[in-house]
């Protein structure tokens, strides 16, 4: 009788222990609504197309600048060491 | 090339005004949807900066085996506009990325080959900058080096794995989405001979004001 009860006794305590044990949340079956997906995976495509053009036109139109910038100040030095070169054969 | 350029300027200007017009009328990509219309400038940018690269190890090539200075004009000229060209497509694919495939950059081979291939131009203008009397033939090889790499780069994503889109997406394009292409790709090659021609007319500026000094030394 009384090792019946100490039996008893152990099985209540391990359903107990086993009952205490939460089961792993389960990931969601199928498919998601869209509007339970975090903002930050939701990336608006014109943006980025704006950027990326921005950026070939930028480049193109800033290298051109400072192409005109070179030549010219190379063609100016280029006259000027010409003109100074005249001046001495001259004299 | 003077005869040319200005008929050059005027197309290219055309086809650069109406290339938006024609890729705003292009289809959107089933998977990808608007950011793929990237696509229509990042190509093409790339196709220039191979070009850049291949008339800069030419140019390397000749200056190196046969001296022709008119050759290392070209092969620095072209280098400028193969970093030039390479930072576009090195900027536009990121921002195509982050969209498609959630990231901004891979380490994989063809984004790790373009950045090496892109340094190896960059190398090439800071030697050239910077590393005194004789840097122009270590330049030369370098334009070689950096040419050599074209191949690699190209047909990386056929020979690797990766997450870029293979080579095969150009050649099996749509007519409504390859129109708009080759007419960018057309728009950006004229570009880069217009940007060519003048940047190899400052190096030409340059040389004779170089020659003038040296005469007035004399």
């Amino acid at each position: 009788m009384r090792n019946a009860a100490i039996l008893l006794l152990l099985v209540v305590a391990l359903g107990v222990s086993v009952l205490a044990q939460q089961p792993p949340p389960q990931p969601p079956e199928g498919f998601v609504p869209a509007a339970s997906v975090q903002g930050q995976e939701q990336l608006p495509a014109a943006p980025l197309v704006i950027t990326a053009y921005s950026v070939v036109w930028l480049l193109v139109f800033g290298y051109l600048w400072s192409i005109w910038r070179r030549i010219a100040r190379a063609e100016r030095d280029l006259a000027e060491v010409s003109r100074r070169i005249a001046g001495a054969q001259r004299r | 090339m003077r005869k040319l350029f200005l008929p050059l300027l005027i197309l290219a200007a055309l086809m650069f005004a109406y290339a938006p017009v024609a890729i705003q009328n292009a289809p959107y990509e089933s998977t990808m949807g608007l950011v793929q219309k990237i696509f229509y400038f990042h190509v093409p940018s790339w196709f220039v900066m191979f070009s850049a690269a291949g008339v800069c190890g030419m140019g390397g090539a000749i200056y190196l085996f046969a001296g022709r200075k008119e050759a290392d004009r070209f092969a620095l000229a072209a280098a400028e506009l193969a970093v030039l060209f390479g930072l576009m497509g090195l900027l536009t694919g990121p921002l195509w990325g982050r969209k498609a495939w959630g990231v901004w950059w891979q380490w994989d081979a063809r984004l790790t080959s373009a950045l090496v291939m892109w340094l190896v131009f960059v190398a090439y203008l800071l030697l050239r900058k910077y590393g005194g009397v004789g840097s122009e033939k270590l330049s030369a090889v370098l334009a070689l080096f950096g040419m050599a790499n074209v191949p690699f780069v190209y047909l990386s994503v056929n020979l690797w794995r990766t997450v870029h889109p293979k080579t095969s997406v150009v050649m099996t394009l749509e007519k409504d989405m390859g129109r708009p292409f080759l007419l960018s790709t057309l728009a950006f090659m004229a570009l880069f001979v217009l940007l060519l021609a003048a940047r190899v007319r400052l190096e030409n500026t340059r040389a004779a004001l170089d020659e003038l000094y040296l005469s007035l030394e004399d």
